[in-house]
Parts: structure tokens; sequence; C-alpha cells
């Protein structure tokens, strides 16, 4: 696994962040925005060199996914199961909202009298969305089957069922999972046109939250088989994926949260585990209002005020596309290292919310958890994570 | 040892392009009964949706969900009760060269509807809303490879849960200046309900599995335009083997070494 995000590249900087009870959001600007709002921003990405053979995928997205790849030894491992497995039995399934299209944004500035892009602009490396996992799979040197899904902000969550499902159909042994999201003009006025950004630093389910604070983040997971992996005893297993859809509204939420439910009862079932069995909830709460009320209204008629809960969004700001990754990824942190995360920038905890929110960070052993990605569209995925001691 | 291959049956089509309004229109192309000529897509008036949101979709969300309701009905399946996968190269151009031109102005006004009908699972998020459905739906993405990762996605659905699953592969011409960068034919869409077990109404049997090294097969005759001017048009060589009865095999476009072979097995 490895994560770059504004909390820092690699797991370690990620988990000390997580134990500092530390943001990353900031009121820096980025770009040429005026907007007044705070960001996860991270750090190093504008001076990513790419080599010159990924040359022509040069763009923030992949400069940042570039930062991820050289943390944690990813590239090692991934040489290591291409040589186990082979090139072509080794998929990449990796989601993103909105790809390079920063590279766009710039380039329709730069446009000449006739309207014309200008000659260096490179749509299919950089602005199309498969370019994500045709910049990993080209700088992995693998040959197996690949795909973006781009389904908003549970992208990098659904991810996980695509690679379940072609490891289970036989046609390779192991893939790499994730997603990866940048900073570009397109979100940040798009959310704040929809009146869902906040001026502060974001506050899931803080009674006064006001909007969510975009950021930005690379995460990978090298998932293989169970059957055909020699075990480690720090390894993760996905047990569930549980995937729905709200039949509601494009950028609203289902006000009963009855997609968000039918997603987590899935994973739950494709697990064979019960509500007790779960020891946290990593929760999608990205601080708009109806998002988190939302979700909150669904985990509470499954789960009901026993199971501990977070969102870790008031550290990474919403990663959007990255978030389901990336979020798995802590949630992945937090069985290794038996950490329940308090969540970040809450004054006063929203009493109309019937959770069992942390506000303060606890040890204690964790074997399960449950993480929640929501989308646009309204698309829903819940991954159901376990330690391997706990099989 | 027999290449690893994933089995489903193809119980229903739909298709909306450049000279066809419909699957049977499009299957009269392949066999060849009719001369294939670009006239423009007939983006179709949508009878799904509340008023509101019909009012709010453009051009790729009508050709998507007209397709996939066109495969839904040949199928006899509800609509209401079927996975989705929808797939797509270029999902959103209008809105996407609308919001880089207003992001490129002075006062960077865009419009909020704009915003949320931009995501590429747009389609699929209206699809749902249109339908009812709250069954997994999926937005995909692989460039001209955007067909046979589809239908790769929708095979190991179908056998991963036993349920059916519909497939809808689309793709809209960006305006200029997106357009020159990304030059397609015209829009296009291809829908496919594809189910574990076959039934009285099967038009074929489908064995998916990877090749690597052989080369796509070629596009029908008369038609290696449509198949290269949008990446749903991958599709052709398999839609001509159906529309002709054909027991065959065919290499789709996929990603280098490797291409989707289909043994393709009329059902009786």
């Amino acid at each position: 696994m490895s994560l770059s995000s504004s909390l820092g590249h690699g797991l370690q900087a990620t988990l000390d962040a997580l134990r500092e009870s530390r943001s990353g959001l900031s009121d820096q600007r980025f770009e040429t925005v005026e907007l007044s709002t705070w960001i996860g921003h991270a750090a190093g990405v504008d001076a990513v060199v790419l080599p010159d053979a990924l040359r022509r995928f040069d763009c923030r997205n992949n400069r940042l996914a570039w930062l991820a790849l050289q943390q944690d030894g990813l590239m090692d491992a991934l040489a290591a199961a291409r040589a186990r497995h082979g090139a072509s039995r080794i998929g990449v399934f990796l989601g993103t909202s909105t790809s390079g299209i920063l590279e766009t944004e710039q380039a329709y500035r730069r446009r000449d009298e006739a309207g014309n892009l200008p000659a260096d602009f490179n749509y299919r490396e950089t602005h199309n969305t498969y370019s994500i996992a045709d910049f990993v799979r080209t700088a992995l040197q693998l040959e197996g089957p690949a795909v973006v899904v781009s389904t908003a902000c549970s992208s990098s969550a659904k991810v996980f069922g695509n690679a379940q499902r072609i490891i289970a159909a036989g046609f390779i042994d192991a893939a790499i999972v994730g997603g990866v999201d940048s900073l570009c003009l397109t979100t940040l006025h798009g959310f704040h046109s929809l009146q869902l950004l906040s001026a502060d630093p974001c506050k899931p389910y803080d009674a006064s939250r006001n909007g969510l604070s975009i950021g930005e983040a690379a995460a990978f997971v090298l998932l293989e088989r169970a059957d055909v992996h020699a075990p480690k005893d720090d390894d993760v297993l996905l047990l569930g994926v549980g995937e729905s859809a709200d039949a509601h509204h494009m950028s609203a939420p289902h006000p009963e949260g009855l997609g968000a439910r039918i997603a987590m009862r899935a994973a739950m079932q494709q697990a064979g585990l019960q509500t007790s069995d779960i020891d946290y909830i990593n929760l999608h709460g990205t601080a708009t209002p109806s998002n988190d009320a939302a979700e909150a209204q669904a985990v509470a008629a499954e789960f009901g005020m026993a199971t501990p809960c977070s969102s870790t969004k008031g550290a990474t700001g919403h990663t959007l596309g990255a978030a389901g990754g990336a979020e798995a990824i802590i949630s992945a942190l937090c069985i290794r290292h038996g950490l329940i995360p308090g969540g970040l920038n809450i004054t006063q905890l929203d009493p109309a919310l019937h959770v069992n929110y942390q506000l303060a960070n606890r040890d204690a052993p964790v074997s399960h958890v449950l993480s929640n990605s929501f989308g646009f569209g309204g698309t829903n995925c819940s991954l159901l994570l376990a330690r391997r001691g706990a099989h | 040892m027999a290449a690893t291959h994933t089995t489903v049956h193809l119980l229903g089509l739909g298709a909306i392009g450049p000279g066809f309004a419909d699957w049977p229109a499009l299957a009269a192309i392949l066999r060849a009964e009719q001369p294939w000529s670009h006239t423009p897509t007939q983006i179709p008036v949508l009878q799904v949706l509340p008023a509101a949101e019909r009012r709010r979709v453009g051009v790729v969300i009508k050709l998507a969900l007209a397709t996939g309701l066109q495969a839904a009905q040949h199928a006899a399946r509800d609509p209401a009760k079927m996975a989705s996968v929808f797939s797509a190269s270029n999902a959103e151009g209008e809105n996407c060269h609308a919001l880089c031109e207003a992001l490129a102005g002075e006062d960077r006004f865009i419009s909020p509807t704009r915003f949320h009908n931009s995501v590429h699972n747009a389609s699929s998020g209206y699809w749902s809303i249109a339908t009812g459905c709250m069954a997994q739906s999926t937005s995909l993405c692989a460039y001209d490879a955007s067909f046979a990762a589809g239908l790769i996605e929708a095979a190991t659905q179908v056998a991963s849960t036993g349920e059916d699953c519909l497939l809808v592969v689309h793709d809209s011409v960006y305006p200029h200046p997106l357009g020159t960068a990304r030059p397609l034919l015209d829009n296009m869409a291809i829908g496919l309900v594809l189910s574990a077990r076959p039934d009285t109404r099967a038009l074929a049997r489908l064995d998916v599995s990877l090749s690597t090294g052989a080369p796509a097969s070629p596009a029908p005759p008369g038609l290696a335009a449509l198949q290269a001017g949008a990446p749903c048009g991958r599709a052709l060589p398999l839609l001509h083997a159906v529309a002709l009865g054909l027991e065959t095999s065919v290499n789709l476009e996929y990603l280098a070494p490797q291409n989707l072979r289909i043994k393709v097995s009329p059902c009786p």
C-alpha cells in the first residue's frame, strides 16, 4: 500500500498525522483560484519530473500518482508480484473523478484566436479519464486488464469490487487498486457553485458543519488472491464490497440514506459478518449538511449507537475520486496499528446524528472495519476490511 | 490448458448511432440488407425521467438511457431490477467544454447543474433515477478499449452474482476545440443485456477470454469507418456475428498486448 495526500507521503507520515490528530488542511491558495476555502494540498507535486519514457503523461494527477508510487516499497512489491504472477496476470483498477483536467483548464486559457488548443496539449494521456490507469500500467510495466472507474466520490472504493470479480473469474491473480484525484478549478468552483464548499476547515458531523474542504490524494493497494499469496502477519483482507444506487437525485443523497444502507448491508453479507463484528466505521462524512445527516441515519438504522465511527476528511479533506482508496488505506492502518481515529475540527457534535462518533483517538484492537464512500449520481460503496489474524 | 473464460448469455441489444436508430436497423446493416451511410445520429426524445430532470440532461444522457431501455425491452427484462455497467471514453463532452470555457473566463461562474451533470457517471445516475433501480451501477473508462473493458466488467459481474447485467457503452462528440484533440465520428451507443442463464430469448452464448498477440478482428465489410469512429464501434465484429447467427470467434480491441476473445455460439 502507499498513500500520498496533504497528510504527507507514505504510510508512516499518514499514521503519524492520524496519531497526532493533525489536519493537512490549509488556507493556502491553489493556482489562480480566489475562492475563500481550505484545501488539502499534497506537498511537492509541482516539483515532480517524470522519467522521459513517461513524460507524455505529465499532468498534476499523474505527478501525484508518481509520488505515491515511490513510497513504501510499492515499486519493489510490484516487481516481485510481476515475477510471481507474470505481467499479464496483474490488473490495474483505479478511480478518479477529474483525471488530468487541470491541463485542459489551463490549455483553454491559451487558445488561439480561432479557439484552437495549443499544440502541446495532449488529451489522451492527461485529460482522458483512463489516463491514470494508462500511466500506472505503463509505469509498472503491467500487461493485464485495466480500467478506470469514474463514479465521482465512490470511484476508488468501487475498484475493489472490479478487482475482486475479475480475480474470482480467474483472469488475473493480483491487481493494483486505488485512486488518484488532484486539485483543479472544476471541482473547487463546481462545489462552490453548489454551495457545498466550506469557507472553514471542514467539520464532519459537527452541528455547525457547512460544507466540504477539497483535498487531493493518490492511493495504491496491491491486492492479491488470498490463496496464492504467502501470508504475512500484517496482511489486511478484503472481505466484502457492497454497492448500490440511490435512484434519487444527482447531487443530493437519499434523505434517509437508503442506498447507503443497502451498500453497507451488502458488504456485511458478502463478508458473512454481523454488525456486532465491526470495530470501527470510517464514514464518508464529507461535512455537507445533507451527506452527514443521510449517512448518520443509515448507520444508526443498521448499527444503532454501538459501533465507533468517524470521518477522517477533517484530516485529509475530501479527496473525491481518491477518497475510497485513501480511506481503505487509513482503515488498513487502523487495523494494523490498533487505532480508532477521532474525527477532527469538531466544536459541537451534531445532536441530531445518532451515531457513536469518536472525538478523540483511542488505542484498541481493530479486527473489522467498514469504510463508506458515496458520490454524485447517488452511487454508494462500502468496503469491509479485516485483520488476517481474525480469520 | 484452455484459457480462463467467463460465459454469459446475450439476451437483448440496443443501438443508436450514425445511420441507425435501433438494433434492428444496425442488424440489417450488419447483414448487408441495408447499405450503411453516415447520416447524423438522431438523439431520441426521452420518455423517462421526471420533467425537471429531463430538461437538464444533454445528448449523452439521452443517448445512453434510450439505448439501455432498448436493450432491456429487447431482452424483456425490467430495467429497475438489473445491475448496470456504463462505459465511455468521452462521457460528458458538452458540459466539460462549457465548464472549461467558463473557467478560462473572467468571472468563472459555472452552473451547478452543469457541474453535477459533468461527472463521468451522469448516465449511470440518471439511469438509476429514471428506472428507480437501486442495484449496483458503475461507470468505466478505458479510452478506445472502453467496449471490451465494459464487457469484461459486466461478464464478471454476471459470473459473480448470477444476476442479469445491462452494459451500455456510449460516446459523445466533444465540441470544438476538444473535438479536434479527440475526434469521433458521431454520437453512438451500444447496449447489451447479459445473463448467467440461457432463456428462450437468448441470442447467443458468449465465452469471454483474454488473448495475447492475436490481432483485433477486422471490421465487417464497408463498416471500417464506423468501427474506428467511436470506442463502442469496436463491438462491431461481435455484433456482426450475432446479427448473422454465426458460430465463430472474434477478437475485440482491448489493451495491448491483449485483445478480448469472444467465442460466439448462437442459441437455438
